[in-house]
């Protein structure tokens, strides 16, 4: 079982959460011309690292606010959690 | 090599079996090959078997970090089918089925293939429409497929739940009655076994961790034991896919998750059927020792830990309930976990890359087991051939680029939702 701790609410088992991915993933901006090599990196392509990785998760159960985690993918030890309009600095 | 037959059974009981050859031997490896196989999966040991088998290659090494066998091959809860309704993936699972029903002769090896049938439950009008359309394309490729309502299905498998206050009644199922299951780890290493004796070099603890590219083009491994020279290389590592394209500067459609299985105590025959519910995820057959193999949801967030969560198997195994109500009574024997390379349409990829004398082999998700035959048989002719084959045609990497994808479950690109 996982626990993670959602910056607004604090730390919950993880049955209250819905997981969201790739944090990393920055979608195209609107309106610039981009490559379909870049909407394929956008929709399609990770690199599912293995070791230190920030996701998205939904506190689906509790304020149903998404937030981003950073957990280890091979030991799912949870080093840092953010708000989702939190920058990630890594 | 020595024939396994009843015979060599006697002569070896004789001799208190201690004179049995090495089923493959332990060699160290080459400075170069002709074709380097990264992964001694189910895959890569195909893979290899059919290089030499098919087209004369056996200057040919499968490198393996472990052991073969050690890996998703020898996790799986060994379902086999064709039951699907895009034509790329039926008829390349077709033509696997075909490879299966020849193995055990073919390799000399009991791979003990069972083809009980599989059943997948209805819970809805919607899902038996659904069901009748795949089974109808399904016998459009020449495929078995039959659709069975309640009644029909309660005669074949009268343990499941057909009271009536249930929260998903049965209304009925799609049977592929050829569909059934195998012995993992014999699959393995009766490829493991005919490969070795073609001259293929089998060799176990040995990691990748590093290509020799230059000028666009593949020239060997970096690996634990030094590096080896190769004109080409396939990568067949499954859940390792991403770790290996990170090296080589590549970003595939495919995430790394979880699935866990379980088998229960063993009882005596109770299920003659592979079984899958349709509210959710789950399916179960039983073992030939007479353990219920059980397994179904994603642990649903990325992971490299081979080992599982507590809620997904008890979210798996209320639905397995729900399905079924006796195996609440049952104690659990073991539960286990396997890392799997989740592509972006739940489709395989079996190609060329940009990389010239690189050929990628993944993307298997769920339903990699059964694909063994097939995968390996197409993956030794792209990389013979330099070529895809028909039926690994649809298998391409840059489908995704296109928008030509195999998504049979429509599920789009979140790999986690199952
Ligand atoms: C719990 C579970 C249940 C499943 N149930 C089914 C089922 O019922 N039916 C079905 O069809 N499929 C099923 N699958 C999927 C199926 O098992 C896989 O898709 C398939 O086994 C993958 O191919 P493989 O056998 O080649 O993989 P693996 O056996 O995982 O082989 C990959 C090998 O590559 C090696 N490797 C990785 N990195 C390196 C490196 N750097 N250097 C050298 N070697 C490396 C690994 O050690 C491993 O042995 C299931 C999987 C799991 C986990
Ligand atoms: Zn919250």
């Amino acid at each position: 079982m996982l626990y993670i701790k959602c910056p607004h609410c604090g730390m919950r088992s993880q049955n209250e959460f819905s997981y969201g991915g790739d944090a990393t993933i920055k979608r195209p901006e609107l309106g610039k011309e981009i490559s379909d090599q870049d909407w394929d990196n956008f929709v399609y392509n990770r690199k599912s690292l293995r070791g230190k990785h920030w996701e998205l998760w939904q506190h689906i159960s509790g304020c149903r606010q998404w937030i981003k985690v950073e957990r280890d993918t091979a030991t799912h030890e949870i080093f840092n959690t953010l708000k989702a309009n939190e920058e990630i600095s890594l | 090599m020595q024939k396994y037959s009843v015979f060599s059974l006697v002569k070896n009981a004789l001799s208190n079996h201690e004179n049995w050859d090495l089923a493959w031997k332990d060699p160290t490896p080459k400075k170069e090959y002709d074709v380097v196989i990264i992964g001694g999966g189910g895959h890569g040991l195909a893979t290899a078997y059919y290089l030499a088998k098919e087209h004369n290659i056996t200057n040919v090494a499968i490198i393996e970090k472990g052991w073969i066998g050690g890996g998703n091959v020898g996790r799986n809860t060994t379902i086999i089918r064709s039951n699907y309704m895009h034509d790329d993936n039926a008829l390349f699972s077709e033509f696997g089925m075909d490879l299966w029903r020849r193995m055990s002769q073919d390799l000399n090896y009991n791979v003990m293939f069972s083809p009980r049938g599989i059943i997948n439950l209805a819970h809805s009008d919607a899902q038996m429409n659904t069901y009748a359309r795949r089974g109808n394309s399904m016998r459009l490729n020449g495929i078995d497929a039959v659709l069975l309502n309640r009644e029909e299905v309660r005669e074949i498998i009268p343990m499941a739940d057909f009271s009536d206050n249930v929260r998903f009644p049965i209304f009925g199922g799609l049977m592929q009655p050829s569909a059934g299951t195998a012995r993992h780890d014999a699959v393995a290493w009766g490829y493991a076994r005919q490969a070795d004796d073609m001259g293929v070099d089998i060799i176990q603890n040995c990691e990748v961790i590093g290509f020799d590219v230059s000028a666009g083009k593949i020239n060997g491994v970096r690996t634990s034991r030094g590096d080896i020279k190769a004109k080409k290389i396939g990568l067949c590592v499954a859940g390792s896919t991403n770790i290996l394209a990170e090296k080589l500067n590549m970003t595939l459609p495919i995430e790394t998750h979880l699935l866990q299985a379980c088998v229960s105590e063993p009882v005596k025959p109770v299920l003659d059927k592979v079984v899958t519910f349709g509210a959710g995820h789950f399916y179960i057959s039983q073992s030939d020792k007479g353990e219920m193999v059980m397994g179904g949801d994603l642990d649903g967030y990325n992971s490299y830990a081979q080992r599982g969560n507590l809620p997904t198997l008890q979210h798996v195994l209320t639905e397995g309930i729900a399905m079924m109500p006796f195996l609440s009574k049952l104690k659990m024997l073991r539960t286990w976990g396997g890392i799997m390379d989740m592509s972006m349409d739940g489709s395989p990829i079996i190609d060329k890359t940009h990389i010239e004398g690189l050929y990628l082999n993944c993307g298997w998700c769920y339903g990699g087991f059964k694909a063994t035959p097939a995968s390996g048989w197409t993956f030794a002719h792209t990389i013979a051939q330099d070529r895809v084959h028909e039926l690994n045609a649809g298998y391409s990497l840059n489908r995704f680029n296109t928008g030509h994808l195999l998504d049979e479950k429509g599920l789009g690109t979140k790999t986690w939702i199952s």
